[in-house]
């Protein structure tokens, strides 16, 4: 194990990182907006990546597919949340049913509209290269994934804090029964970080499929991880699910070098311990 | 003089059940060995979920530990396939209980949608090991177990093995009836409604709680001693998501707080699941949509029907006010 071994599993995990920061980013806001555990979090992954395959396979166009799955799906969670998860109030428990109920339907669409098999997204020729830094030989499509998730997370980031509109999403966060009261429509708030939320999944999931692929099963096994992210990060911080992705991504990729045997282990074993000894994770707020 | 009924009706149900099953072909009895293993786990989380309030997604993770003892037993040192599979019966029991045990000094102190969140960590813990330590589990493939024990009995047959189940689940029910209705369950039923009320008057609510979740995973390891024998497979799928999710709608369809409930909502879900998925291929919709239609539409469950109709024909004809149904999906009051 010399030193391109390290910095080769370090940037390995840095760029699944940046995947998990897009997924997790998403579940981290709806559920510091609205409270909502949301188990179809993983089908938004998964329908994003699909329908960038059918956008790509009748326009040709890859950059084309990244807006049209964001908003096809955005418009997916809307509906949702509007017509579904608003009634039902607030009760983890139902919350939790009711999506699942709702990830087996979209697992059913897709098998139905897609078919069963592992399906690949082609990224554009530029970023099938590999390029050469500091002595070692690194994929370029990695290298942008990396520097997309940081240039989300810096308008996200931007946006939150620098906008009234985010100042609104962070006052709901911290209390949406006082922001209701100062007169903040967090019923629209909530709406649109359904909607945010989801399309940052389906961004998520037409990025990963070029190196996970996209095929029916793929929405639960990324689903606990985005869930170790935001427990890692603290729900409904932004900051936190960058942090928890990057820590989660490096801890998954040095676990499945090191000790691929306890490799999943050492992924939520760290998530148990965080919410035994801080269940808010490193940057949530009470 | 009501429940005596209720007790009467459902053991004459359960030997109808007995004598029509062996008639319903392979795949039949199969199938009823199945929802009867399935309800003994979905008995053990009511015991969480209905009776005190714990809505755990990881119960899989019992299931899983119980029947990857039975599968690693068999396959790698031929134990438990002769007399000794009682002794399995009793160690699967033992480690699940060990295993909640352990999982409990994390998991209660947590609460609400953290309490779902590390039991569905601590379960991902078990499914990732069984997942990935393939010198110990199989990893992808699994387990299989060539046989189903001898017990003087062969239980390779079908019938025989349906009905040591059925054994097993009428002494799960009776045990778990017993101890709901004894003054430990009536306290565990008193911090499902009031927590803090139960704390002030005296309760160690955190012991309660977690006699509860032992308890809890004790009936899930026997489980998954039963399921690996029933199936003669053990794989991860045993210890995902999808199983810890379906054991909860099963709770929750059935009729949280009712333990029997679990037994229908198991027959249901398990249709669903290996009957209908076998007959056509959108069964999938069907499984959603009783996912979603039982939230919205029978938050007491099956069991809670009549109950329900009740209330509605009292409200109407005398204008009186019905009790709105009470436990953990009744009262949202948190």
């Amino acid at each position: 194990m010399d030193a391109n071994f390290w910095i080769i599993q370090i940037f390995n995990g840095v760029s699944y990182g940046a995947l998990l920061f897009l997924v997790g980013s998403g579940l981290s806001l709806i559920f510091g907006v609205m409270r909502i555990v949301n188990l179809a979090h993983g089908s938004y992954f998964i329908l994003g990546g699909y329908i960038a395959i059918s956008v790509i396979a009748t326009t040709g166009s890859w950059v084309l597919s990244v807006p049209v799955a964001a908003l096809a799906v955005a418009i997916l969670g809307l509906l949702m949340e509007r017509v579904f998860l608003r009634p039902l109030g607030f009760d983890p428990l139902r919350q939790v049913l009711l999506t699942v109920g709702f990830s087996f339907i979209f697992q059913q669409a897709a098998l139905d509209i897609w078919g069963g098999n592992n399906m690949d997204i082609a990224p554009p020729a530029v970023l099938k290269n590999s390029i050469l830094v500091g002595g070692v030989y690194l994929p370029a499509y990695r290298i942008f994934m990396i520097a997309l998730a940081a240039a989300i997370g810096l308008v996200l980031w931007l946006f939150l804090e620098k906008t009234r509109i985010g100042a609104a999403v962070r006052a709901t966060v911290d209390d949406a029964q006082m922001a209701r009261g100062i007169g903040i429509d967090t019923n629209r708030i909530s709406m649109f970080i359904f909607a945010l939320g989801a399309s940052l999944a389906a961004i998520g999931g037409v990025i990963g499929g070029a190196f996970l692929g996209i095929y029916p099963g793929l929405d639960f096994e990324v689903l606990p991880v985005a869930f170790a992210v935001v427990i890692i990060g603290g729900m409904g911080s932004l900051g936190g699910a960058a942090i928890g992705a990057l820590l989660v991504g490096i801890a998954d990729d040095f676990g499945r070098a090191l000790f691929p045997e306890l490799a999943y282990f050492s992924l939520y074993a760290p998530m148990v311990v965080m919410l035994a000894v801080k269940p808010t994770g490193l940057f949530g707020r009470d | 003089m009501t429940r005596a009924i209720n007790i009467l009706t459902l053991v004459v149900l359960l030997a109808v059940f007995a004598v029509l099953v062996p008639y319903t072909g392979s795949f039949g009895i199969l199938l009823s060995t199945r929802i009867l293993v399935f309800a003994i786990l979905a008995m053990s989380l009511d015991i969480l979920l209905g009776y005190t309030g714990l809505a755990s997604m990881g119960h899989a993770a019992y299931l899983g530990i119980g029947a990857y003892l039975a599968a690693i037993l068999a396959s790698k040192y031929h134990f438990g396939l002769d007399w000794t599979f009682w002794l399995v019966v009793v160690f699967g029991t033992l480690l699940g209980a060990a295993a909640a045990a352990f999982f409990g000094l994390f998991a209660i102190r947590a609460t609400g949608v953290y309490f779902i969140m590390i039991t569905l960590a601590l379960s991902q813990c078990v499914w990732g090991l069984a997942y990935r330590w393939n010198s110990l589990t199989g990893g992808d493939n699994g387990i299989n177990i060539l046989r189903r024990p001898s017990v003087g009995i062969q239980l390779s047959n079908n019938v025989t093995f349906f009905y040591l189940v059925l054994a097993f689940f009428a002494a799960s029910l009776l045990i778990l009836y017993v101890l709901v209705r004894s003054p430990f369950g009536r306290s565990l039923k008193g911090i499902r409604e009031r927590e803090v009320r139960m704390g002030i008057l005296g309760y160690n609510v955190w012991l309660h709680k977690y006699i509860a979740f032992v308890i809890a995973g004790g009936f899930g390891g026997l489980a998954g001693v039963l399921w690996a024998h029933t199936n003669g497979i053990v794989t991860p799928e045993d210890v995902n998501i999808t199983t810890s999710v379906d054991a909860l709608l099963v709770v929750v369809l059935g009729g949280a707080g009712t333990l029997v409930g679990s037994l229908i909502g198991s027959a249901v879900v398990l249709v669903l699941r290996e009957y209908l998925s076998a007959l056509v291929p959108w069964w999938q919709y069907v499984l959603g949509a009783v996912y979603v239609l039982t939230i919205f539409y029978l938050p007491t469950g099956l069991m809670g029907i009549s109950k329900r109709i009740r209330q509605i024909l009292a409200k109407s004809s005398k204008e009186s006010v019905a009790l709105l149904p009470s436990g953990p999906l009744g009262s949202t009051g948190r």
